[in-house]
């Protein structure tokens, strides 16, 4: 059957109008299709093609035909879709580098990008919330990673986001994997069945790249942001969808859960989702004790970040988890124990922690105040442990180098490292300092070289310990994996020349250097008998 | 509900591949396209210029109970479905609605006779001696000045005008209307370059011409119009932007297409030949003569779409050469104006900068329709008046999507590989994004009479569309977020 559709009054250029042609003849059903404005030698072409001359009388230049040839009114309809979805060319950007304009905000993003599923922004905090509010309102999934936040924004933008089941990361969300694309500050970590939620960043790291370490990997990593768990208006919200989202994605067969102490309810809001979700899970409150399963629960409580890791890998093979404290065997770590203290000076006593990563500080300050009762630190809160001048170490301490005090007017010490530096060089001739303990976090986002510009701070102050006829231990661990581009075995190299002990976790090199602490005072104690 | 339902969104992103647009640190999206994701990276700048007011009246308007996304939908559908034809031409007397023997109109907003500028005096004074109401420049700068002349924006009446846009009473105006909503729209006929009337000249020699107009070509085109049946101007604006016009500045594939249209009509009139002659030659002189055109066509396009209830749509922009001014659809007939800029552009030989009068004309109707400055791309033949490359041209149509609300599949782009035009400013967007309307333009003389002395761009006033935006909070706006606050 011919059709003919006239649309009166609507121009368009003849090239195109050929190129609509050879796209509407692709139609099913259709055998042939003439798409082309109503000039005398068309209208004559179509009516020696045998289209209803009566129709043809009345088009003029001006009018667009669309001459169809089908087997049935269906198909005319379709092929006649298909030539005014073929004409009107919606919002396709122009080809080739004169055309491209950078798109200034959002709105002309999405325009560019019309399959944007997540905005990532790092924006000041003072823009911040409402960029993430128009991507919400727009459909996108939100990774916010500026602080300075309002308490009053984060409620609102969850709140929005959980009317609109999206996922709202953050605000002061530092780390995610989602489908397996490192977000932010975050490792490139295999695919696999661990999915993580966590309100702590560097934890997520740490747990991430233990997990890829063991030979297991990550289905995605939910940063969830530092007030998630821990303000109870706030109510763990983002955790809680997240707990949500993996619990129904086929990928993840355990949960693991990273955060600091939650408020109490929001924690059992936490431990009930888990159990809803009825997937293995581990959940670390990094300082709060350790709880012991509940006879039948789904939900593992763990000691510490290398031990989420090894217990969720563990579930997910389906094996026993068998708590340790090193990889190493136990006369090699003695062996470590006995060469690193055995020139040691009587006036070296204390431990000192310097860090870029809070939740890696967080964990060696757990480790070693356990030990010995008094590490001070500038990110605790009980006030007799607290620096009065986060600037100046006493005793035996753990400084957070990426704490607000540090961060004013200068970049992250995960960025740019030289704010350790400055610390370790200013604190080289305390001759009290017995151990040292760092971490060198890697991957996306971090520095280019992380444990080059460690190294001379390392070997200063070992040697400034050699001058004093001392010795000086420095314990390290590298929170990466094989993929990352900093190249995780040249960072470990450079370490090592600068005479570094790493260890394969944080918490290991946090206890080994407890351990090395407590022989000197075990030695102390003896020598003042 | 379902857990799974509730976060199905969730779900389908972990099953879909990731598609990021980056907001701040350029280094993440660095990182995200080194390892294979799909990101576009946004050159962000505080929205309104971190202007807070203004991003409270948005964030206002944000909030508010009016769907202005859907009244904005509603309005530029309005003006993408016009169909403006031109039907006729008559005296502005008696087919423009309220003009009276003593109505003077202008262009732009509203303006007395004290603020106005050279060449808009130059034009009164020329058209109150057209009419008869002033013998000389002394009786009729004392006649506009006495308040017995009734001056009004051409906006008011239905019409626009380019430059000083005078239009009296006597005056042959083209007459559109729009065949999908039925209003009407008017427009002098384009007398030329040089010492023209709507330049501010009043001598002899454009007296002449303006009643030449009016004993000869008037009713040749009159009569040639019956004959031939309205002109559907949205055919002949998309053929002319395909052959390097923009429809503001650059007129000659326009004029030369109606001149095509009309021809076979004029000699069938069974006129003398000399008149029709003379007629095919006046507007086969003048470049311009579709300027005349397309303005009226935009302007009934864009007057359907006035009054839509919470639209920010802007309906209307025009100078007067002392104030640039612009129309919202959801804010009725207020001006929202800022001062007049100076044009930056080339000049013809002879002058310069320091001869320029501001910004004038209610030519910016082609801007405000979404052909001129926002199709410069379409007419890379005269970007040399901006100063740039065709490359340029295309970046400044480009910018345009983003501070308008649709494109026009009738009017496209051969250099944006056909891409519609970008149609129907957002007045919010213009403020959000601080990206001002890309406005083509000549440059009159700032002393009645000379005339034309380049062309370019001009920027309109910030303060307009900042005016503009906290007006329509007033009006349509949630709360202030100070009187919000839980109780």
């Amino acid at each position: 059957m011919k059709t003919i559709f006239i649309d009166k009054e609507s121009y368009f250029d003849s090239a195109l109008l050929m190129l609509t042609s050879q796209e509407v003849k692709k139609t099913s059903g259709v055998h042939d299709a003439t798409v082309a404005m109503g000039t005398a030698m068309n209208l004559d072409l179509l009516r020696s093609l045998g289209f209803d001359a009566a129709a043809l009388a009345e088009a003029t230049p001006n009018d667009l035909l669309i001459a169809i040839d089908c087997v049935s009114p269906e198909s005319a309809n379709a092929a006649r879709a298909a030539a005014k979805q073929a004409l009107s060319r919606k919002a396709k950007p122009a080809t080739g580098d004169a055309a491209h304009v950078a798109p200034t905000n959002l709105a002309s993003a999405l325009g560019a990008q019309a399959a944007a599923n997540l905005a990532v922004i790092s924006l000041p905090g003072a823009y911040a919330a409402r960029e993430a509010r128009m991507a919400l309102e727009s459909g996108l999934h939100v990774m916010l990673f500026s602080d300075n936040v309002s308490l009053d924004d984060e409620i609102a933008l969850k709140t929005l986001s959980r009317r609109r089941g999206l996922l709202m990361m953050g605000p002061d969300c530092g780390t995610a994997i989602i489908n397996g694309m490192p977000l932010c500050f975050a490792n490139v970590v295999k695919r696999g069945p661990v999915g993580v939620i966590g309100a702590s960043g560097t934890g997520i790291q740490e747990v991430t790249c233990l997990i890829d370490r063991a030979g297991s990997g990550v289905s995605q990593a939910i940063g969830a942001g530092g007030r998630d768990l821990k303000n109870e208006r706030v109510g763990g919200a983002t955790t809680l969808m997240g707990i949500e989202a993996l619990a129904s994605d086929d990928e993840t067969k355990v949960i693991v859960i990273i955060s600091k102490p939650p408020a109490k309810a929001v924690a059992e809001q936490v431990v009930a989702a888990l159990e809803r979700a009825g997937k293995p899970a581990v959940a670390f409150f990094v300082g709060a004790a350790s709880e012991a399963r509940r006879k039948g629960s789904v939900v593992h409580f763990a000691d510490n970040l290398e031990e989420a890791a090894a217990m969720a890998v563990a579930l997910a093979k389906g094996k026993r988890y068998a708590r340790r404290d090193f990889t190493a065997p136990e006369a090699e770590i003695e062996a470590i124990v006995k060469r690193e203290t055995r020139r040691l000076a009587p006036s070296q006593r204390y431990l000192r922690g310097y860090f870029t990563g809070g939740t890696l500080a967080d964990e060696a300050w757990i480790v070693a105040h356990r030990a010995t009762g008094a590490v001070h630190s500038n990110n605790q809160t009980d006030p007799r442990f607290v620096l009065a001048d986060p600037r100046r170490s006493i005793g035996d301490t753990v400084v957070d180098l990426g704490d607000d005090a540090f961060t004013v007017g200068r970049p992250h010490p995960m960025i740019d490292p030289s704010a350790r530096v400055e610390r370790m060089m200013a604190e080289r001739n305390d001759g009290k300092i017995a151990v040292v303990v760092v971490d060198v976090v890697i991957g996306y986002g971090s520095h280019a070289d992380p444990a080059g510009a460690l190294a001379p701070a390392v070997e200063a102050m070992r040697a400034a310990a050699r001058k004093r006829g001392g010795y000086l231990p420095v314990l390290a661990s590298i929170t990466g994996t094989a993929g990352d581009p900093q190249n995780f075995s040249q960072q470990k190299a450079k370490l090592e020349a600068a005479g570094c002990v790493v260890m394969p976790s944080n918490h290991q090199a946090c206890a080994l250097a407890t351990k090395i602490r407590q022989k000197i005072e075990t030695r102390r104690k003896a020598g003042a008998r | 509900m379902t857990e799974q339902s509730r976060v199905a969104p969730v779900t389908a992103l972990f099953n879909s591949r990731l598609s990021v647009v980056n907001l701040g640190l350029a280094s993440f999206a660095d990182n995200l396209a080194a390892v294979g994701a799909e990101v576009v990276q946004v050159d962000w700048r505080p929205p309104a210029g971190g202007d807070e007011v203004a991003l409270a009246a948005l964030d206002r308007i944000a909030g508010s109970e009016t769907d202005v996304a859907a009244a904005n939908k509603k309005a530029v559908d309005i003006l993408l479905a016009a169909k403006p034809a031109l039907i006729d031409i008559g005296p502005a007397g008696e087919v423009i609605p309220g003009m009276t023997p003593t109505t003077v109109l202008h262009s732009g907003p509203p303006v007395t006779w004290e603020r106005m500028c050279g060449p808009m005096r130059g034009g009164v004074i020329g058209g109150l001696i057209y009419e008869g109401l002033a013998k000389d420049r002394a009786e009729a700068e004392a006649l506009a000045a006495s308040g017995r002349i009734t001056f009004a924006p051409c906006h008011s009446h239905g019409a626009v005008g380019p430059m000083a846009g005078i239009v009296t009473a006597k005056m042959p105006v083209w007459i559109f209307e729009n065949a999908a909503f039925g209003n009407r729209a008017y427009c002098t006929v384009n007398e030329g370059l040089g010492k023209v009337l709507r330049y501010g000249a009043f001598s002899d020699e454009v007296l002449t011409r303006l009643h030449w107009i009016e004993t000869d070509l008037y009713p040749v085109m009159k009569k040639a119009l019956k004959l031939h049946g309205p002109i559907d101007m949205k055919g002949v604006i998309a053929q002319a932007l395909q052959m390097g016009d923009e429809g503001h500045n650059r007129n000659r594939a326009g004029t030369s297409l109606i001149i095509r249209e009309l021809a076979p009509t004029l000699v069938q009139l069974g006129e003398p030949v000399e008149r029709i002659v003379r007629i095919l030659e006046f507007l086969n002189a003048n470049d311009h003569f579709f300027l005349n055109l397309s303005m009226p066509s935009c302007k009934c396009a864009l007057d359907a779409a006035r009054g839509v209830k919470g639209s920010s749509m802007i309906v209307a922009m025009a100078r007067n050469g002392t104030d640039f001014g612009i129309q919202i659809s959801g804010l009725g007939d207020r001006w929202f104006t800022g001062p007049a800029s100076l044009v930056e552009g080339l000049y013809l030989p002879g002058y310069s900068a320091k001869d320029a009068a501001p910004d004038i004309g209610d030519s910016v109707i082609t801007e405000t329709a979404g052909i001129g400055g926002f199709c410069m791309a379409a007419a890379p033949a005269i970007v040399k008046f901006v100063g740039g490359s065709p490359q340029d041209a295309i970046a400044y149509t480009t910018r345009m999507y983003e501070i308008t609300l649709a494109e026009n599949a009738a009017y496209q782009i051969p250099a944006l590989d056909f891409r519609g035009s970008p149609t129907g400013v957002d007045v919010r967007k213009v403020v959000e994004t601080g990206i001002l309307p890309v406005v083509n333009t000549g440059i009159a003389h700032k002393e009645p009479g000379v005339g034309m002395v380049g062309a370019g761009l001009v920027k309109p006033p910030r303060n307009c569309f900042r005016d503009a935006v906290l007006a329509f909070a007033e009006v349509y706006g949630a709360a202030p977020a100070s009187s919000r606050s839980d109780p």
